[in-house]
């Protein structure tokens, strides 16, 4: 098979092991590309593709349009700071505008989960989520599970925690859904006012302590604390947060295996994980970043074919 | 089966794989500023027998061969029923005012070396390109393409194909195949 089952890329929920190792494959190709000396491909020339971002984003946001023109696509950027949004217009009225341009295709990232869907059911552009709320962020778990499967050889059978702010993380859900679909453990490890109070129906447990949760784990995701999600207080201070769940080179060294350090950014330096470990050669947060520009355009590569032109 | 016509036999490939490899040696000498790269996939199999014919001629074991992938520069994008699965991409040498051989099996629109020109000018720019096909069907050109070292000429129809079969120990056969 050589083609996605989905028209869309609304989430991780909705492929199957076979999409996502396709992707992978074809992300190992775009690796070579952007590592040449001329880095860009004529392959989607004469496809257009709006970047439509209602929330803030740098990487990515970078690392889409960098894919985008990496394939020679036409792009245009929208984002809702400087839009008409502060003038009433609703989604659906903005998205239906740009659409009329004659755009291919609509990267969309928005405060809302159910955003993408919502306008996936309602134009005809392919449609790519670029994380939608708290609830899926399905290129960031992509290009996750690729940096482990390039680092460690093989997701199957590894077992992976995701330590931090759970509850309000989009990368958490997609992660877990992503890494069981290829075979991996996942369990989660933070307070439990961070943590979703079902997580055990998606197969995944909780685990209290820090260094327990390291013992157990080949690679460990850190999460930030999302303060700007969080409209009551879920932990006390920053201060002891960090003191219980901040990943740190004293805690590293009391557990007696090397893992994995990864972390989908932004990093809070000294709160989740301390500058060291990240610095570290165990930590592979700027593979992590490489590796999401060869996902975006493998992505965007097997999603243009679904183009209706 | 009678729909399927034998071209060239085992005897016929040597001696065409020969010929290729003397006519390259005639012109490059010691390769020492000349590249090979075989195109994916079917080139690939046909620029390494080239390479092993050479090494075993010309005792000269410093000749450089690659292997080109050209599916994110092909002109049919969208426009083909499936989407095309790249190949793997070796090229781990400067072609930076090399002599490059393109080495490809069949020759018959011309549109892959049209991609393929385009996927080797994106390493650099190279002194020249010659190309080398096995086989040259040279009625059926879409672009103004045209082999330096050609194997063996075939006049066919577009709804015929032309095979090239590898076979193991050295017995290799090219067929006509009829629709």
């Amino acid at each position: 098979m050589n083609r996605l089952t989905v028209k869309n890329l609304l989430g991780i929920k909705q492929l199957t092991e076979q999409d996502i190792n396709l992707i992978f494959k074809t992300a190992d190709n775009f690796i070579k590309i952007i590592n040449k000396p001329i880095k860009k491909v004529p392959t989607l020339r004469d496809i257009t593709i709006a970047n439509l971002f209602f929330e803030n984003s740098t990487r990515t946001k970078l690392s889409f349009e960098l894919a985008e023109k990496r394939l020679s696509s036409d792009i245009i950027n929208f984002s809702s700071s400087t839009s008409s949004l502060q003038k009433g217009e609703s989604l659906i009225d903005t998205v239906n505008n740009i659409i009329a341009m004659k755009v291919d295709m609509v990267v969309i990232r928005h405060p809302n989960a159910g955003a993408s869907d919502f306008i996936a059911k309602n134009v005809n552009s392919v449609v790519i989520n670029a994380g939608d709320g708290s609830h899926e962020h399905p290129t960031q778990a992509l290009l996750d599970a690729y940096s482990i499967r390039n680092k460690l050889g093989l997701v199957e059978n590894k077992n992976i925690l995701i330590v931090g702010d759970v509850l309000h993380s989009r990368v958490a859900l997609s992660n877990i859904f992503c890494l069981q679909k290829l075979g991996a453990t996942v369990k989660v490890c933070g307070p439990s006012t961070l943590i979703p109070r079902h997580i055990h129906t998606l197969g995944v447990e909780h685990i209290a302590d820090l260094k327990d949760g390291l013992e157990w784990c080949d690679v460990v995701n850190i999460l930030r604390i999302q303060l700007e999600r969080q409209n009551v207080k879920y932990i006390p201070t920053l201060r002891e947060y960090s003191m219980y769940y901040g990943v740190n080179r004293e805690i590293l060294n009391s557990i007696n295996k090397k893992i994995v350090i990864m972390h989908p950014g932004p990093i809070n330096r000294g709160i989740e994980v301390s500058s060291d470990v990240v610095d570290s050669k165990q930590s592979i947060v700027l593979d992590q970043v490489e590796n999401g520009v060869a996902i975006r355009m493998a992505v965007l590569y097997l999603l243009a074919s679904k183009i209706q032109k | 089966m009678s729909n399927e016509k034998q071209i060239v036999d085992n005897r016929e490939f040597s001696i065409m794989i020969n010929r290729l490899s003397h006519q390259l040696i005639e012109n490059h000498l010691d390769f020492t500023e000349t590249v090979l790269v075989g195109l994916q996939p079917r080139g690939v199999d046909f620029a390494r027998k080239i390479l092993n014919n050479l090494v075993e001629i010309s005792g000269n074991n410093n000749i450089v061969l690659g292997s080109l992938d050209i599916s994110f520069f092909r002109d049919d994008f969208g426009r083909r029923e499936t989407i095309i699965s790249p190949d793997k991409l070796d090229m781990n040498f400067s072609i930076e005012n090399k002599r490059v051989v393109l080495i490809d099996d069949v020759l018959f629109t011309g549109r892959s070396i049209r991609a393929a020109l385009d996927a080797l000018t994106s390493f650099g720019r190279p002194k020249e390109v010659e190309l080398m096909v096995l086989i040259d069907r040279r009625l059926k050109r879409h672009l103004p393409i045209q082999p330096d070292y050609v194997g063996k000429s075939v006049d066919s129809i577009s709804s015929e194909r032309v095979i090239v079969k590898w076979g193991n120990d050295g017995h290799n056969k090219i067929i006509l195949l009829k629709k």
